[in-house]
């Protein structure tokens, strides 16, 4: 139905027609009209951040743990600006999101107008697309365009950037019936040769792997579950990138853990010594694949990806393939199925022998601790407590966030939020925040170090006006702890400011924002004090004073390759495990 | 060995630069729609990503339907090639890369308009040399002429250093113009 109203209206209209429960924002100048729309309606509810970062960020959270798109709205000029790191924060983890800005009228854009910015050239680089609208025509198709952009093929974040006039403007508003651009066509289906072909170098694997990574996540629950159901039926081993975990139950035997620079020893020889990978919604970041020369060099791989520019882009792939992970994850499990394909039993089994004997190592292990809290101790004992719950986590960056993907076991997709291409601090918080909106009845845990949680520790407010009982699982050992650990190892341990000599009392900050505030320091009363975050409805800061001196192993050092692994002292020696010739730990 | 011991003589945790395959020159035809910005877009890609630009031409084509032809001569290993043209591919406002060099039958032409000044015998040089290479005189003086030159790069280069001595003042190029031979369209 076509109605006239101002653009402001039209900006509602769209959302609401796109079926938004939630916007992430803050208010300024050159957004008041559509403020003033929202003022006037009960559709969609405004969630007020307290820094534009935080929006998007919160945005993000709820995106990645619903599937929907997650939407923003920011003013001109420093709105915009603060929102950047979490739109290229998104664009780099492939989540989508649609950040409307507001702007100076029309007639004062390039006059260095008071809050003005280059906003769509600024976010050009940071954005999947964006758009200036400077006419009140275009602002419907536009509107509708974003989300369309935002949430097809590979998602990521979309601007709409809306002068203030043309919010004033009014015009006529209908929902587009389909969508005219003719150069955006996202490749669902994947080439049926080229599957045929991989799942037959598959059949005759002696020594494979499945790789996944968040391109299962956000193809979405099919995708997962035809992952798992691919994995059963071949009886190959699979690891996943920090971004892919949940796709596949961690409690499942063929799971082999998380893999690159921080992941499992026998994840990351079972990389390098695979003859068959299949790599599916990943994309051979330089975490994953550490020496590109000495990258996993006796394996075919086989690539499944949306985004045409992931493929041969940092390691030459032999089977491309282009295509939706879910489409073509339905492909390979009925051609499985369907041509008695089976897999080398024999040759299977030896593999397992041989990666049964890199599990034996225990690659995680590390030296417990009944004086201080060891970090990995304060994870196992969070994931024991709450795994039974409908739980979501989400992470900050640095040391606590590679403890979280080591030793929190996933068992669903859309429970794992961390800024894993960007590697935002200050992410956490924020998406939690987000992710408690759209799950208000679970349980939302942001995972984080005080470091991280500090850059955008303003959003607890925000928790509090929303009464969103998140909870701040804070790791506090006082220092950036995976920037005191490369200059332990990498600088002579001089720590260049990386200890932070003034910290907050956090139950004081917590006390000061009308949030719960905790402290444990012994190991003895953290599963109470975690029993005790858990019961109290309303936000928590849990301020978890670990041992500053741990570090996070293991770990593929710099210039290395996936089986010259760094082990922490607390992994089986290798003299003790069973060895195997030729083999040279580091 | 002892995780805390020292782990290696390198101090970026980044992998190493890979070691240089050939770089090879390229002509791309991008076709786009003709909007706010686009130019901006696919420049802003190579320069983001470290992609060079040997040449680039822009200009509408096809009025009635909006689009622009972009014409880009680039270097890369095959590698990157490939990468510019997927990156491209992406970009929302872009219909369709055709590599030309890679499909091995396109022609490609570039105009220029050489400004030469001199008197008696260089000035006659100057004028037997574009008469040899076809450039049509557009401009004249007393003491000097425009030349309009249509060919090969590589064309233009030889007449540019011919008339270097005639006294050159100045050249303007258009980058290259590419199309595939035979009847098919893009």
């Amino acid at each position: 139905m076509t109605r006239e109203m101002t653009g402001a209206e039209m900006v509602i209209e769209a959302l609401a027609d796109q079926g938004v429960q939630h916007i992430f924002g803050y208010p300024g100048g050159a957004v008041l009209p559509i403020y003033d729309a929202i003022f006037a309606q009960k559709k969609v509810q405004h969630v007020l951040v307290r820094h534009e970062q935080g929006a998007v960020h919160a945005a993000e959270g709820y995106a990645r743990s619903t599937g929907k798109v997650g939407c923003v709205l920011v003013t001109s000029g420093p709105g915009a600006t603060n929102a950047v790191t979490g739109l290229t924060d998104a664009l780099c983890d492939s989540i989508p999101i649609v950040c409307i800005t507001g702007q100076v009228p029309t007639h004062l854009i390039g006059n260095d107008a008071f809050q003005e910015c280059d906003t769509v050239g600024i976010t050009r680089p940071c954005t999947k697309h964006n758009y200036l609208v400077k006419r009140i025509e275009d602002l419907p198709r536009v509107l509708h365009e974003a989300f369309h952009i935002a949430s097809s093929g590979r998602p990521g974040p979309v601007v709409v950037d809306i002068p203030k006039d043309i919010q004033f403007a009014k015009g006529l508003y209908s929902k587009p019936k389909d969508f005219p651009h003719t150069g955006y066509r996202p490749k669902l289906k994947g080439d049926m040769a080229k599957i045929k072909h991989a799942v037959d170098l598959m059949a005759h694997a002696k020594r494979p792997l499945f790789y996944t990574g968040g391109g299962i996540v956000n193809s979405g629950k099919a995708a997962s579950d035809l992952l798992r159901e691919l994995v059963k039926l071949t009886g190959f081993p699979i690891t996943s990138t920090l971004m892919g975990l949940g796709a596949y139950p961690a409690a499942d035997k063929q799971w082999l853990g998380m893999l690159g620079m921080h992941g499992t020893l026998e994840a990351n020889m079972a990389m390098h010594d695979c003859d068959v990978m299949v790599c599916i919604g990943a994309r051979f970041d330089d975490r994953i694949t550490g020496r590109l020369d000495a990258f996993s060099p006796g394996s075919k791989k086989i690539h499944v990806d949306i985004d045409p520019s992931s493929i041969n882009k940092n390691v030459h792939v032999d089977v491309p393939i282009i295509g939706d992970c879910a489409h073509v994850l339905e492909d390979m499990v009925r051609l499985w199925r369907t041509s008695a394909i089976h897999s080398d039993k024999k040759a299977l089994g030896d593999w397992w022998k041989q990666i049964e004997k890199w599990r034996a190592r225990k690659s995680l292990a590390y030296r417990p601790s009944n004086e201080v809290i060891k970090p990995q101790y304060a994870i196992e004992r969070l994931y024991a407590l709450t795994k039974d719950r409908d739980t979501y986590i989400t992470t900050e960056v640095g040391q606590h966030q590679m403890w979280a993907a080591q030793f929190y076991g996933f068992q669903e997709p859309r429970r794992w939020m961390t800024s894993g291409g960007l590697g935002t601090m200050g992410y956490g918080l924020p998406s939690s925040v987000g992710v408690q909106m759209a799950h208000p009845k679970s349980l939302v845990i942001d995972i984080a170090g005080e470091a991280s949680v500090l850059m955008t520790m303003q959003e607890i407010s925000t928790a509090v006006q929303y009464r969103l009982p998140v909870k701040i699982f804070i790791l506090n050992n006082q220092y950036m702890g995976m920037v005191r650990q490369w200059q332990e190892l990498l600088h002579g341990g001089r720590y260049a400011e990386s200890y932070t000599a003034a910290l907050p009392d956090f139950v004081k900050l917590a006390e000061a924002y009308h949030a719960h505030g905790i402290r444990c320091e012994k190991p003895g009363d953290l599963d109470h004090a975690i029993k005790e975050m858990i019961g109290v409805d309303k936000p928590v800061l849990f301020d978890c004073v670990v041992d500053p001196a741990e570090n996070c192993f293991p770990m593929i050092p710099s210039g290395r390759a996936h089986n010259e692994m760094l082990l922490g002292d607390a992994a089986v020696k290798l003299e003790d495990a069973i060895t195997e010739e030729g083999k040279v730990m580091v | 060995m002892n995780a805390n011991a020292n782990v290696s003589s390198s101090t970026s945790h980044y992998p190493a630069a890979p070691t240089a395959q050939r770089a090879e020159t390229h002509t791309l035809s991008v076709l786009v729609d003709n909007e706010p910005g686009v130019l901006a877009r696919v420049i802003g890609l190579f320069s983001g990503r470290g992609y060079n630009i040997e040449s680039l031409t822009v200009s509408e084509t096809e009025h009635q339907k909006h689009l622009s032809l972009i014409t880009i001569v680039t270097t890369g290993t095959p590698m990157v090639l490939e990468q510019i043209k997927n990156q491209l591919e992406r970009l929302v406002p872009i219909h369709r890369v055709v590599d030309m060099t890679l499909n091995g039958n396109s022609i490609e032409r570039e105009l220029a308009m050489v400004k030469v000044r001199g008197k008696g015998e260089h000035r006659v040089e100057a004028l037997r040399l574009a008469d040899a290479f076809r450039a049509r005189v557009i401009d004249a003086t007393t003491e000097s002429f425009v030349f309009e030159i249509t060919g090969k790069s590589d064309k233009i280069d030889q007449f540019v250093e011919l008339m270097l001595p005639l006294g050159l003042v100045e050249v303007s190029r258009t980058g290259i113009a590419a199309i595939a031979r035979g009847p098919e369209g893009m």
